[in-house]
């Protein structure tokens, strides 16, 4: 039982934090940017000499902790102010549609460029070894790792919101994701608090590629695109723009997809995913502005 | 003395003309009136004069400088603030957090948005509002902490877009004493955009009357209120109208 519990909330720490990273640039700038999950892939192979061979030969992996984290979060956070800088700042104007489908192919560009330098082999890493011993609590044995990823999203968490209530940079943010444009004729300015969407995302992803990557001891090239699907569903659950109902719904979704594995008939097992996205229609039918529905105020000028 | 005036602004959506000819002067501490039936072009010539629309023809000028073709929150830091129909908040954010991020835009430090904030806060007389959601407050509130985010940086004027629109009768006398305050003790000079034509003459020291794009009349309360053009405007018939314009116009 406690099993299941620390199963979903990790799981679910990953979905929220990629639903978080989606989210925060939603809400600034409208943007569903399916480019996000090859961020996540990216910053963990960046790790990785380029290479062909399943044994990845790391370089940036023999770091330290205290120095491998913040390389991948910088990585994830410099890419996606890269990505920021070099194509969406062009779309600025462009409809959400054209943004959007702007975000695939960038995506693309990203995974194509793995692709060539790692091939599309899924390759064995090993980050931080020490994690994969279980501890006991409460009776439930528990890879270390597991209880980590939960204490480190809970931080996570607590940290994103103390910086959006309390910094000065926060308060531009939350104005600007709520209405961007009474924000931006208030004087706040826009490519700051952009950039800084896209940087918080990107670190986020790098975090996101941190877990992932030491969880299941494999990196690929697609490796972004099953957590970035999920996360994109929560953010939707969540109400698209909502901090708190993207966390909320990634949280739930992890539960969700948790227990059908375990109570789902074994034959059925095969098909969990479909009936996780079949509960994930139910909630849309019922509640199509999400569970925390974002204010977007219609404009008048 | 500080002056802001548009200058025979002439504004045109695809061919259409929303305002033609318009010339308005707005000084310090003077309460000015804008009135006129629904679509008259009241709240485009707010947008011009706040940099939220570029005038086909004319000049916005401050002092005798030009702002025509400043952007909105550069308008803003020279000290011209606008209101909103409907008051436009951050919903989500505390009251307290929307005039602070509006110190912010104008370039103060956070500290002293924050002290700012807090004194305009206690002027108005809403102070134990800080803390709520902005989008949790009854309609009159709103309007007035959006009144308190436009005078956040003490601005030299104050342009009023609706601010009684949906209140009582004592509600909008409350919000006529605010407009009062704003106009004696801050030294704004305030433009005010509305509907309730009773407010706008017991409250302006001068209105102008907009119908269709155009000046019809401008005076003081007692000129508007005696004026043939004006009634005319509001009733659409006859001058030989049954009803007195008294009636019209309170």
């Amino acid at each position: 039982m406690l099993q299941i519990v620390f199963d979903s909330l990790s799981l679910g720490s990953l979905y929220a934090l990629g639903a978080l990273g989606i989210a925060l640039i939603f809400g600034v700038m409208r943007l569903v940017n399916f480019a996000h999950g090859d961020v996540i892939a990216f910053s963990i192979f960046a790790l990785l000499w380029p290479s062909t061979d399943a044994m990845a030969i790391v370089f940036a992996g023999q770091l330290p902790w205290y120095l491998l984290i913040p390389f991948v979060l910088l990585v994830g956070a410099g890419l996606s102010v890269l990505c920021e800088i070099v194509v969406f700042r062009r779309f600025r104007r462009a409809n959400p549609a054209t943004m959007m489908i702007a975000s695939f192919a960038l995506g693309f560009v990203i995974r194509y460029f793995l692709l060539m330098l790692f091939t599309s082999r899924p390759k064995s890493i090993s980050l931080l070894p020490m994690l994969s011993q279980p501890v006991e609590i409460f009776g439930a044995r528990l890879p270390l790792l597991q209880l980590i990823t939960i204490i480190a999203t809970v931080i996570i968490l607590i940290g994103l919101t103390l910086f959006l209530r309390r910094t000065r940079f926060g308060l531009e943010m939350r104005a600007a994701a709520e209405n961007f444009s009474m924000a931006r004729m208030l004087g706040i300015r826009a490519n700051r608090v952009i950039m800084g969407a896209f940087a918080l995302s990107g670190a986020l992803a790098g975090a996101i590629a941190m877990i992932f990557g030491s969880q299941t001891g494999t990196v690929d090239i697609q490796m972004g695109a099953s957590i970035m699907l999920m996360a994109f569903i929560a953010t939707v659950i969540g109400g698209l723009g909502s901090l708190a109902g993207a966390v909320l719904a990634g949280f739930l979704l992890g539960a969700a997809s948790v227990i059908m594995q375990v109570v789902l008939p074994v034959d059925a097992r095969p098909f969990r995913d479909a009936f996780v996205y079949g509960a994930v229609i139910l909630v849309l039918l019922f509640r199509p502005q999400g569970l925390i529905a974002a204010r977007g105020t219609k404009e008048r000028v | 003395m500080a002056h802001l005036s548009a200058d025979n602004i002439s504004v045109a959506f695809a061919g259409l003309k929303a305002l033609s000819s318009v010339t308005l002067d707005i000084r310090p501490g003077q309460i000015s009136g804008l009135i006129g039936p629904n679509g008259a072009g009241k709240t485009t010539l707010v947008n011009v004069l706040t940099g939220f629309q570029m005038p086909t023809e004319g000049s916005v000028n401050l002092d005798g400088k030009p702002l025509t073709n400043l952007k909105p929150h550069q308008v803003r830091r020279l000290g011209i603030a606008r209101t909103f129909q409907g008051g436009r908040l951050f919903r989500d954010l505390a009251v307290i957090d929307n005039l602070e991020v509006t110190g912010v835009g104008l370039g103060m430090s956070r500290r002293a948005a924050v002290a700012e904030a807090e004194a305009m806060l206690d002027w108005i007389g809403i102070s134990a509002l800080g803390g709520r959601a902005a989008g949790t407050l009854p309609y009159t509130d709103e309007r007035r902490v959006a009144i308190g985010r436009a005078l956040m940086g003490r601005p030299a004027f104050i342009l009023l877009d609706e601010p009684a629109a949906g209140m009582s009768a004592q509600e909008a006398t409350d919000l006529s004493s605010l407009v009062k305050r704003i106009a004696r003790d801050l030294g704004c000079g305030v433009l005010i955009i509305e509907h309730n034509v009773g407010l706008v003459l017991g409250l302006c020291d001068h209105i102008v009357v907009l119908d269709s794009g155009a000046v019809i009349e401008e005076g003081t309360p007692t000129e508007i209120r005696q004026s043939e053009k004006v009634r005319h405007a509001y009733m659409g018939t006859a001058a030989d109208t049954a009803l007195p314009v008294a009636e019209v116009l309170l």
